[in-house]
């Protein structure tokens, strides 16, 4: 079967501004073979962006676009879905948009279990801006605001989500193209909020200041890092330490949707009356 | 010490010079090299400053307050969507009466997203009680941020100072650096007035009954009034002891001109150069630089425009529904001139989102506002697309 790439895509707004080599693109197309797999319609589609390199993304993308204010881009798209819960509504984010500045909207989203797919990009630090660290560089990690090794601590941004009350949590890398569509997907089907972390790698800002300049050297050092749910259940947590755990990580289909739980509220408030 | 600086670099040595001793920042396009320099002044050990990097705009300034209120000397810097973000913490600094020093690069207002220069972000927080600073050089930049923290300690208000996207923030220009230990003598170790000290207990920010908050608030208002002729001897003192100063405004090649422009921040320096060109050709021209906004020197004001002709103000900012910002600063200032004396003032909005202000154009508003009638608060767009 052949993938319409191009049907979702605004050609007119070729070439794009991402650097040559980076995981966007992987990911990109991981998002739109699963909506063309789902046979999803683009004029039901509302994507969703804060700002930052990912959030880029919608710009090139054909069907009903928002490009928001950093941080935000869940609490318009809670907005777009309250209005519209008819449609999918999809976010894309970085981790700075969506665990700094942002983070407050993401647990809330997950919190509430609102019926959005989130994604996001992990790259590990600030991109558009210059690589300044983000709430998920490494510990001793360089970055253009830590020449001599980061001092902070990294989110777990799977288990943050999972922790926070989302219903579907999975991780991806970009150097496996095919389970991130896998797992792009089922966050689509899913009812609730959907988290899919993808790692990707930003060798412009992150592998230049980490000995991993090359795209492909990063994309591996990352691939490296890995280890598969059904692996990790196997694991204990010392072999655990430095890894990231990849595949569907939780999965809750027993919680009621926000939108749905709202509209039972206002029938029991209508019934009363 | 001599240094080919761009204008964000010259804010960094600045805070350097004046020896700030914690840095709160979030990343924002133009602004971020402020603080990589500062970042790595601190690695060089030419400055012996904390940095707390957070996650927004909101927590940086809160930083800020947080280690000033303990007694120490901050120093912040932002742009655009930041600055907009901090607007809570730009009162409550204000209001707690805290000298916090920062620096924003005037960048456009999204959406659509911009990154280039434009003044909206800096006048929409002119209400805040911060004092404001517009900036032509990046000299200019460099010493109104050791004056900034002369000021902002002699009155207990927060001051921003003002650049603008590119122009000025990533240009390179030749800048005069005094260093700390000259800088020591103009400006001496922070001493607070008020400040947290476990060996004398105070509460901050607790609820204020309605029988003293407007107390509050009224000597905020008499601090700022002081604040205008603590900022004209400040910068004198400067000129005194290192030969550069600017002025809370300038009056350039005005004497007997008919008509006046005004201009802030970059426009200011093109404009010198058509108001020379157009002297030259026997135009009876001249311009008013505003560098300060906040308190408004509205005194000062209207003793350089009493008496001309008109006044055409370059804004390069727009108030949807009422106009320049600059404009209605200018003709509120004019407001009790005698009529006979009152120039017309005419307001151009020029240069939005980073549009370049050429020469041509400052020299076509120059021939304009001597042709056209006036007519009450009419705004002339300057170079719009048909
Ligand atoms: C209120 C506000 N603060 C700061 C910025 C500047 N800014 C733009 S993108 C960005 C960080 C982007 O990092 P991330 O979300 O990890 O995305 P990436 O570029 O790596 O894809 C920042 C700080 C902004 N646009 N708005």
């Amino acid at each position: 079967m052949t993938i319409r790439l191009a049907h979702y895509l605004r050609m007119n707004h070729m070439p794009h501004m991402w650097c040559p080599g980076s995981g966007i693109g992987i990911i990109v197309k991981g998002i739109l073979t699963a909506f063309d797999e789902l046979s999803i319609n683009k004029n039901d589609l509302a994507f969703i962006s804060g700002i930052g390199c990912t959030s880029r993304a919608p710009g090139y993308l054909d069907m009903y676009t928002l490009h928001t204010t950093h941080g935000r881009a869940l609490s318009f798209a809670t907005g777009v879905k309250f209005s519209r819960p008819d449609k999918n509504v999809v976010v894309i984010s970085g981790d700075g948009d969506s665990t700094a500045i942002g983070g407050n909207h993401l647990i809330h989203a997950c919190r509430r279990n609102i019926d959005i797919t989130m994604i996001i990009v992990n790259n590990n630090i600030y991109g558009m801006t210059g690589g300044q660290y983000s709430p998920t560089t490494p510990t001793g990690a360089k970055a253009a605001t830590s020449p001599w090794g980061n001092a902070d601590h990294p989110f777990d941004v799977s288990a943050l989500c999972k922790a926070a009350g989302a219903t579907y949590v999975a991780r991806a890398h970009v150097g496996s193209g095919v389970q991130l569509q896998r797992l792009i997907k089922g966050g689509l089907e899913h009812k609730g909020f959907a988290v899919i972390e993808v790692l990707s790698n930003c060798h412009t800002q992150y592998g230049r200041r980490n000995r991993l300049a090359d795209p492909i050297d990063l994309i591996n050092d990352v691939a490296k890092k890995t280890v598969n749910v059904r692996q990790a259940v196997k694991m204990s947590e010392e072999e655990l330490e430095g890894k990231y755990v990849v595949g569907l990580i939780h999965k809750d289909e027993s919680r009621k949707e926000y939108c749905e739980a709202y509209d039972e509220v206002i029938k029991r408030a209508t019934a009363s009356r | 010490m001599q240094k080919v600086l761009t204008g964000n670099q010259s804010a960094a040595w600045g805070a350097m010079c004046a020896q700030a001793q914690v840095v709160s920042a979030y990343p924002i396009t133009p602004q971020t090299t402020i603080i990589e320099e500062l970042a790595d002044l601190v690695a060089k050990g030419l400055l012996d400053a904390k940095f707390i990097k957070v996650e927004s705009e909101h927590s940086a300034m809160a930083g800020c307050i947080g280690a000033q209120a303990t007694g120490a000397r901050t120093f912040t810097a932002t742009s655009s969507q930041g600055l907009a973000l901090m607007h809570e913490e730009l009162h409550w600094a204000a209001l707690a009466r805290l000298p916090i020093v920062m620096a924003d690069v005037n960048r456009a207002m999204a959406p659509g997203w911009s990154i280039w220069t434009d003044q909206n972000d800096s006048l929409s927080q002119r209400d805040t009680g911060w004092l404001q600073f517009y900036c032509e050089s990046n000299q200019e930049v460099l010493d109104t941020v050791i004056q900034a923290y002369k000021i902002a300690e002699s009155v207990d208000l927060p001051v921003m100072l003002v650049l603008d996207a590119f122009f000025l923030s990533h240009t390179y220009e030749a800048v005069e650096i005094p260093g700390q230990e000259a800088t020591r003598k103009y400006l001496p170790p922070y001493k607070p007035s008020i400040y947290l000290d476990v060996k004398d207990p105070h509460a901050f920010g607790g609820i204020v009954p309605q029988d003293v908050y407007m107390e509050f608030r009224y000597k905020m208002q008499v601090a700022m009034n002081e604040a205008l002729d603590v900022s004209v001897k400040a910068d004198e003192d400067y000129k005194a002891m290192f030969g550069r100063g600017y002025g809370v405004i300038e009056q350039y090649r005005m004497d007997d001109a008919d008509t006046i422009l005004v201009t802030s921040g970059t426009v200011a320096s093109t404009t010198r150069a058509v108001i020379d060109d157009m002297k030259a050709k026997g135009q009876s021209v001249g311009m008013l630089k505003m560098k300060m906004l906040r308190p408004f020197p509205a005194d000062l004001v209207r003793e350089a425009l009493e008496g001309r002709k008109r006044v055409a103000v370059l804004d390069r900012n727009i108030c949807p529904g009422m106009g320049g910002i600059w404009s209605q600063e200018i003709r509120n200032a004019l407001y009790h001139t005698p009529e006979s004396k009152r120039p017309d003032v005419y307001g151009y909005i020029v240069g939005l989102g980073g549009r370049d202000v050429t020469p041509e154009v400052i020299e076509k508003i120059a021939l304009d506002v001597q042709e056209r009638p006036i007519k009450d608060g009419e705004q002339v767009w300057i170079g719009l697309k048909e």
